[in-house]
């Protein structure tokens, strides 16, 4: 009974201390940027680099529950563009924008539940059925719209893309402040977000303790589209531009920032606060590197280093710490 | 007495024809892959004739040889229920580096823009080795980190420049030009490196532990196999591989940037799960791969001599990968319950 108690103390305070080392290296990150430009801290600032990783932020909510649960989706970023051309050709046929919008993220969750369904029914390695969904979805978004563009969505709607509440808060960051209120609690909190856990640490273990694990990854799979239509809606607005391009690529930058908040890709492990403040530090380092004129493509090295950084740091302490403990307990053996 | 018990002959009686079912299996593999590309040929042929020009042919040929090269060095890596995400990136340096110690050297032999190549890429190769045999990185973190490092790299070294046709040496452009035999150069190479892989992976013991390790990675510990030594080997193999791709890359396209070869590493993946290369490791074989490969590559050129509008393609090839899979592993499965029911009741 004490076992598995202090079992989960040790990886609550393993998780505690990777969250503490993320909020040291964000606090370090707005030191680095208010260092770096006088106009970091200023509001418009803030508002753009807010606004500038909301669809990142929407696909990665779901993401951490697929890859908490063991599984992976690498089909978000497509989702994402045909749902955004989508939204082109639905505006086009003289629909009103609601109604739009709905159908779009119907069929966000439509696409979802496809992936979840050849996964679960024939049960397939997620990573191999979404590189095909991957190429699939994206193709879907090109036979929508070919390489058109629409851009001429009503004001009040593109509007949202660009209005502010208290004085800096972009809209689109609000529905992600929503977002993450919703999934940290559906994560931590309840029941399904529990057997998440339980699935990705054993997911035969978590099938004879009652959890129906090919309903949960269904169900996860379609949350993960629903985001991913969301996404596209939220960039096909804030852009005024429905492509069938939009978002190219996104995918690998989604599971960086999941896995570089502390989520093990082997599933079972992770928070969603370290996630959230995983996303903080990339969109901080981002903008102030782009504030000292260092090229967006450069940037990609610092997004590198740190999933790397993330994984391989706590491996060679943890690793160095063997090594010590050893050398120890030969020490008094002698 | 046990040794003329008459139930000896009756264990030992269906064992060959098991391990003929078993060959079957191996065969049937690689079979359907081939009957699929056999009509595939024929289907388009039948609806365009034109379809079987040399002009065709070429094309299908150089552009799978570079693939189907990064898939080998891929299989290498699936095979030991790893993954190399880098391939792309280190293609995209390997012949942005060559082409321009080509604009510095003009005159340098192409055995040594060769050994440029797969020097670079053996390098990154190490690097992802070292991170997941000794950093206990989980390969797809480590390999998607040097993805972005080595293409941000890249973009922060070549800063939009580009290398055209005109600064290569005519002799290097022969590489996928000239022609041996009827079969372009490029095509030659590919071929003699994929046989060499697939006796590598066939014939020897060093090919024999990916498959081990792929199967069971503790029985391959417990086994006596070095594990660490074998991923290693795997991912310097892969890097190797893309590094020589990158300058065949060169070779062919004549002009490359900072973004060539960009998004790849997904395409290359696709093809060795098509060639029923196993994501989950210990199955496949180069000529699987290899067919994977083709099979993707005729679809593209048969879509374009069908004229299918180039926005379905992409459609069409996702579609026909998620078929693949499914039926692939579908497939596997039955035959994998018939054998289990004939040990059970033969």
């Amino acid at each position: 009974m004490a076992k598995p108690d202090s079992a989960l103390a040790l990886t609550k305070r393993r998780h505690l201390s990777w969250e503490t080392m993320l909020v040291v290296v964000l606090v370090l990150g707005l030191i680095l940027g208010r260092v770096l430009s006088p106009v970091f801290l200023s509001s418009a600032n803030l508002s753009n680099m807010l606004a500038d990783f909301t669809e990142i932020a929407l696909i990665a909510l779901p993401m951490t529950l697929i890859i908490v649960a063991a599984e992976i989706d690498l089909s978000v970023a497509s989702v994402l563009g045909a749902s955004s051309a989508l939204m082109g050709v639905l505006w086009h046929m003289g629909l009103p924008m609601p109604l739009v919008i709905a159908i779009v993220l119907v069929a966000g969750t439509l696409a979802g539940l496809f992936n979840g369904l050849v996964i679960v029914r024939f049960n397939l390695p997620s990573l191999a059925v979404t590189i095909g969904t991957l190429a699939l979805f994206r193709g879907l978004a090109y036979v929508l719209l070919g390489d058109q563009a629409v851009a001429d969505f009503p004001a009040s709607y593109t509007a949202f893309g660009m209005d502010t509440v208290a004085a800096f808060l972009p809209m689109p960051f609000v529905l992600v402040i929503i977002g993450a209120v919703v999934f940290t609690v559906l994560l931590q909190a309840t029941p399904f977000g529990r057997s998440l856990y339980a699935i990705g640490a054993n997911p035969v273990a978590a099938q004879f303790s009652g959890i129906d694990v090919a309903r949960t990854k269904l169900k996860l799979f379609m949350l993960s589209g629903a985001m991913s239509a969301l996404a596209g809606v939220v960039y096909t607005l804030r852009f005024t531009s429905a492509r069938g391009d939009n978002g190219e690529g996104f995918e690998l930058s989604v599971i960086a920032a999941v896995l570089f908040g502390g989520v093990s890709i082997f599933g079972g492990r992770g928070s969603m606060i370290g996630v959230l403040l995983s996303l903080l530090i990339i969109g901080v380092l981002r903008n102030a590197l782009t504030l000292s004129d260092v090229s967006s493509e450069t940037l990609t090295i610092v997004t590198g280093g740190l999933l790397l950084s993330s994984v391989l740091i706590p491996n060679l302490v943890a690793r160095w710490r063997v090594m010590r403990e050893k050398r120890l307990m030969t020490q008094t053996l002698i | 007495m046990t040794r003329h018990s008459p139930a000896m002959p009756a264990v030992h009686a269906p064992k060959p024809k098991r391990r003929n079912l078993l060959a079957d299996l191996v065969r049937s593999r690689e079979a359907t892959l081939f009957v699929v590309l056999i009509a595939l040929v024929a289907a388009t042929a039948a609806v365009k004739p034109e379809f079987l020009n040399l002009q065709n042919l070429r094309d299908v040929l150089l552009n799978v040889s570079i693939i189907g090269l990064l898939t080998a060095g891929m299989t290498v890596v699936m095979l030991m229920r790893h993954i190399d995400l880098s391939v792309a990136s280190v293609v995209g340096v390997s012949a942005y580096s060559v082409g321009s110690l080509f604009v510095m050297f003009p005159h340098m032999p192409i055995a040594v823009a060769m050994l440029a190549g797969i020097t670079i890429g053996l390098a990154i190769g190490a690097v992802n080795g070292t991170l997941i045999t000794f950093g206990r990185v989980p390969s797809l973190v480590a390999t998607l980190s040097t993805l972005y490092i080595v293409r941000g790299a890249d973009y922060a070294w070549v800063h939009g420049g580009q290398i055209n046709a005109t600064s290569l040496p005519d002799a290097f452009s022969r590489i996928a030009t000239g022609s041996l035999l009827g079969l372009p150069n490029l095509v030659l190479i590919a071929v003699v490196v994929l046989f060499a892989m697939g006796v590598y992976l066939k014939q020897y013991r060093g090919g024999r532990e990916h498959y081990a390790i792929g199967s069971n990675p503790e029985a391959a510990r417990l086994a006596g196999i070095r594990v660490e030594r074998r991923v290693m080997i795997g991912f310097l193999l892969s890097g190797a591989i893309a590094g020589l791709a990158g300058v065949l890359w060169l070779a062919r396209f004549g002009t490359v940037e900072a973004s060539t070869a960009k998004g790849i590493e997904l395409q290359v993946v696709a093809a060795a799960v098509v060639g029923s290369v196993a994501i989950t490791g210990g199955v496949g074989t180069i000529l699987g791969a290899t067919l994977g490969a083709l099979v993707l590559g005729v679809i593209n050129i048969a879509l374009v001599v069908l004229r299918v509008s180039p926005f379905w393609q992409q459609a069409i090839q996702g579609a026909l990968i998620v078929a693949a899979i499914t039926l692939d592993t579908l497939l596997a499965r039955s035959v994998a319950r018939r054998m289990m029911r004939k040990r059970d009741h033969g």
